[in-house]
Order: structure tokens, then sequence, then C-alpha cells
């Protein structure tokens, strides 16, 4: 598989990986794809007191472009509140990454990571 | 120094031997006549140099040469012995017998073959990969007319046990067909146990785009051809042949008959060192195929908790596979290692690494310990490993 040069750094050099405390109330958490598929990420967030995304850090089993993904997706939503990072469409990491046509479910799997991992946080807000 | 890249794909093709391209070279521009116009001084020629190939194929695997069909690969010899026999015998019955494991070639030929109204059983696989011969034998009826079963697989490497599958077919009066080509020159293979048998160039250090089919002359197993023209190749392949690229094959065939117990006590020995190195380096990985029912050049591991694809990336500097050259470009995990029942996940974390005639210990060295080290660094990342390390 030809990556660019955007996808191979993120592999080599991928920030943010690891875990938070999935019982802290101010985590989110969310865990998608499939390891019968080829492609897990598990994402999580924390939100500081402002609604705004602290700290992001991911887990991913899968192919470089997935890895990839995750790890751009934790760096972008840094410092965003919860409805801007909302706003981080699929479309934009699989152009930022110039991934192949192939490839272009693993921003997708991304992208559905954060919406996941927000929706856990909101869930244990409410409660 | 090392060369990079470190090329350990060998099941996928392999270089061209150098005194192999030295035997072909006459044949492009100075000996270049057309082995079928014996007329002339260059005809013959060029005749005599594909009579020495021919014979020099057979020999290799204990045929005579007038049992050797040249062909363009491997993929042509089995879609001639397929459905040349399938079509040839219809009359006789319409089942053909083949297994979840053969290569694409021979499994969409056999599919082809369906649509046309052939009744195809397509054999399970026993977990290590060798081929459920008990159902072979249950699944022959008097309607069968054909078993087309590889000799070696060309992702895990393990040997069919050919002698058994051959007398059950004898037994039952069935044409016997075996995809040889990852066999032929690796391990000593007998062609009598066969009634058709292909052969690869490529996978043996000759030329791409030639190969051949030993077709049985005692009896003689009949098919209808593929092509149709001059009526070269005993009428079962017309077509000029490709002087240069049959001097190849045989020549390759020759250097293999030589040279085979030599490379092959060295590879086994190179194999074993790198399985041993991974096996006790790393927890959770997994030898797909039968330890011991292989060919010396060929592992598959799978690594839990990491992807295929994953692994090759964080080793650029070296080629090897995580499934076959055929399906590699694709997303789909490999059919071989699902019809091994194989944990789903594990089908997507293999790693094919093939070993060859230009492999140095250097490069089974320096492969292994990189893999070792990436699929440590990979775990750290992994969702789904959840031991440490």
């Amino acid at each position: 598989m030809k990556y660019s040069q955007k996808v191979m750094d993120l592999y080599a050099n991928p920030k943010n990986v690891g875990s938070l405390d999935e019982e802290d109330m101010d985590v989110g958490t969310s865990v998608v794809g499939a390891p019968s598929c080829g492609d897990v990420i598990k994402f999580q967030i924390r939100v500081d007191k402002d609604g705004k995304i602290s700290d992001a850090k991911f887990k991913t089993f899968g192919c470089g472009a997935a890895i990839a993904s995750s790890a751009l997706m934790t760096d972008w939503v840094l410092g965003k509140t919860l409805d801007q990072a909302k706003e981080i469409k699929n479309q934009e990491v699989t152009e930022y990454l110039s991934l192949p046509p192939v490839k272009a479910h693993c921003s997708v799997l991304a992208e559905k990571a954060i919406a996941k991992a927000i929706e856990n946080y909101m869930s244990k807000r409410k409660k | 120094m090392m060369e990079k890249p470190i090329y350990m794909d060998y099941q996928a093709t392999t270089p061209c031997d150098r005194r192999v391209l030295e035997a072909m070279l006459p044949y492009f521009c100075e000996d270049f006549g057309n082995s079928g116009s014996t007329s002339h001084i260059l005809g013959e020629r060029a005749e005599e140099a594909v009579e020495k190939a021919r014979t020099q194929v057979a020999s290799l695997i204990k045929a005579d040469r007038s049992e050797i069909i040249f062909t363009s690969g491997a993929t042509e010899s089995n879609n001639l012995a397929i459905q040349g026999g399938a079509r040839f015998h219809r009359e006789k019955g319409n089942r053909i017998i083949t297994c979840a494991i053969e290569h694409k070639c021979v499994l969409e030929t056999c599919y082809g073959l369906k649509k046309e109204g052939f009744d195809v059983v397509v054999l399970p696989v026993l977990r290590n990969g060798v081929v459920d011969v008990e159902m072979l034998e249950k699944s022959i009826n008097d309607q069968t007319i054909l078993v087309s079963l590889m000799a070696v697989n060309n992702e895990i490497g393990v040997i069919q046990p050919l002698d058994e599958i051959s007398s059950i077919c004898r037994r039952h009066g069935v044409l016997f067909h075996t995809d040889a080509a990852q066999a032929v020159g690796k391990i000593e293979v007998d062609a009598s146990k066969a009634d058709l048998m292909s052969i690869s160039g490529h996978k043996i250090y000759g030329p791409k785009g030639v190969g051949a089919l030993y077709v049985r002359k005692n009896p003689q197993v009949k098919l209808t051809p593929l092509f149709f023209g001059g009526g070269q190749e005993q009428r079962l392949r017309s077509g000029t042949l490709p002087v240069p690229l049959c001097v190849g094959l045989g020549t390759a065939c020759e250097i293999c008959e030589r040279e085979m117990a030599n490379e092959s006590e060295r590879l086994t020995e190179y194999k074993n060192y790198f399985m041993e190195k991974i096996l006790g380096s790393l927890e959770e990985v997994y030898l797909n195929g039968d330890r011991e029912f292989r060919i010396p050049g060929c592992l598959n591991f799978s690594f839990r908790g990491i992807e295929g694809e994953g692994i090759m990336l964080g080793m650029k500097d070296v080629c090897v596979s995580s499934g076959s050259a055929c399906t590699s470009a694709s997303l789909e995990s490999s059919y071989v290692l699902e019809a091994l029942s194989i944990d789903e996940d594990l089908a997507h974390s293999s790693l094919r690494i093939g070993l060859g005639r230009f492999t140095t210990f250097e490069e089974v060295d320096y492969v292994s310990s990189k893999i070792i080290e990436v699929v440590n660094r990979l775990r750290k990342m992994s969702p789904i490993w959840t031991k440490g390390g």
C-alpha cells in the first residue's frame, strides 16, 4: 500500500497513544470497529470545566491508515469544544492524509470514534 | 552491509537466477528462430533448445519429456488441466473436486465450470491446512471426473499428502491434477503420482510468463485445448513457443535439480531459526499451517492484537506479504487462513515470510528482530491487546 508521508509520519510517531481513566466523570470513551473487520479504535477524551477537550488518547488495532486517522483525530480535537469536535468530517481526514480510496473507511471509523466518545461523555453527565 | 530492500516474499515470485538469464539471452537476437520452422538451421537450433528445456523440466519431476507441455505459467496450466480435463470427460460425469485453500486460478476455474453445469465440490481442510482426505474419498461418486488438489499451498507452505490423494484417485479411476507451482524445485516431486501437474517458471528463479503442464502418457490423459491454431505442443497448446522463456524454465529446473538438496537444508535451518526466534520472543504468536508438513522456505504467522499491514508498514525496507500476492491489495482477510478456522482477528494479523535461494542468515536475523520490535510497538497501541509488554 502506498501511503502519503503524513500517514507514514503519524504511523511512525503517533501522538496521544494511551488511555484515560474510563471511570472518570470527565472522560468519554468509545470503542468502534471489530477485530473481525480488521479495525478497532478505542478513543478517549477528557473535557475540562469550560467544555473544551483538554486531553485525547487513542489505541488502534488496524492498518497504517487506521492508526494515522485516529492519531490525527486526537490531535485535531484538542482544545475544541464538543460541538466543534463533532464538526470534523471524515472527508477532511481523508484529504489531509491523502488516503487511498480503499482506505477511506478508516477515516469514517475515526469520525465515528469521536462522535461515540462525545456521546459517552454526555450520557455520563446526564446521570 | 545488507542490501535493501530485503526480499522475503519468495512465494509471490523469485528473482531470475543470473545463470538462467545467461542461458536465455542467445535466443532473443541471435538464435531467434521459430522452433516450428525446422526447414532451416535457425529453426533447428530453436527446436533443439526447446527440446533440451523440455527434457530438463521432465527430469526434475521424473517424467518423460513427451509429457511436458509448455504454457504461459501455472495459471494457464491449471486452466488447461481443469477446463480441458472437465470438458473432455464431460460425457463420463460432471463432478469436479477441489479444496478451499487452492490458488484463486484453480478455484475461479472451477467456479466458472460450475456455471456451465459442472458439480463442483470444495473440500475443507483440517486446522493444520492439510486437506481432509477422508472427505475426499467420501466425495468421489460415479459422476466424478477430476480431482484438483495443490501439492503445496502458496500462503502457508503446507505440503499436501499427494501419495494418499493419488492412491484414492487411482482406486476410483478419477483424473488427478495437482497445482505444483510451489512444490517443484523446493521438494522432491514425482509426477507419476498425478495425471496432470502444473509448474511455474517464476517461482523457481526462472522468468515470468512461462510454465508447464505435465500430461501423463501412460495411460494417455486427454484434454480439450484452450487455444486453437497451429497445433503446437501436441495440439494441446497452439501458439509459437517463446523459445527464450522455455530455455529459462528448463535451465531453472536443471539448477533446482542440482542444488535443491543443499538449498533445502540451508533454508530449513534458516526457517527453524526464524520460527524459534519469533515464537520464543513473543506471546500469542501462531504458526499457520502444519509445523512439520511444510516447505523449507515458507513461514506464516498470526500475531494476536495487531493487524498484518500495520506490521509491514513498520518495516518498509523488508518485502514480505500479509497474504498471497493476488489479494495483498485488497482488504479482505485471507480465505486460506479463514479455511483453517483460525480466529477472525488472527486472520487479519498474518504475515507470510518467504525465504529463498538468495536469502542470507544476516537477513533472517535482521528481519526476525525487526518483526519482534514492530509487533511489540504496535501491541502497545492496540486496544485489543490487554497483556503487558
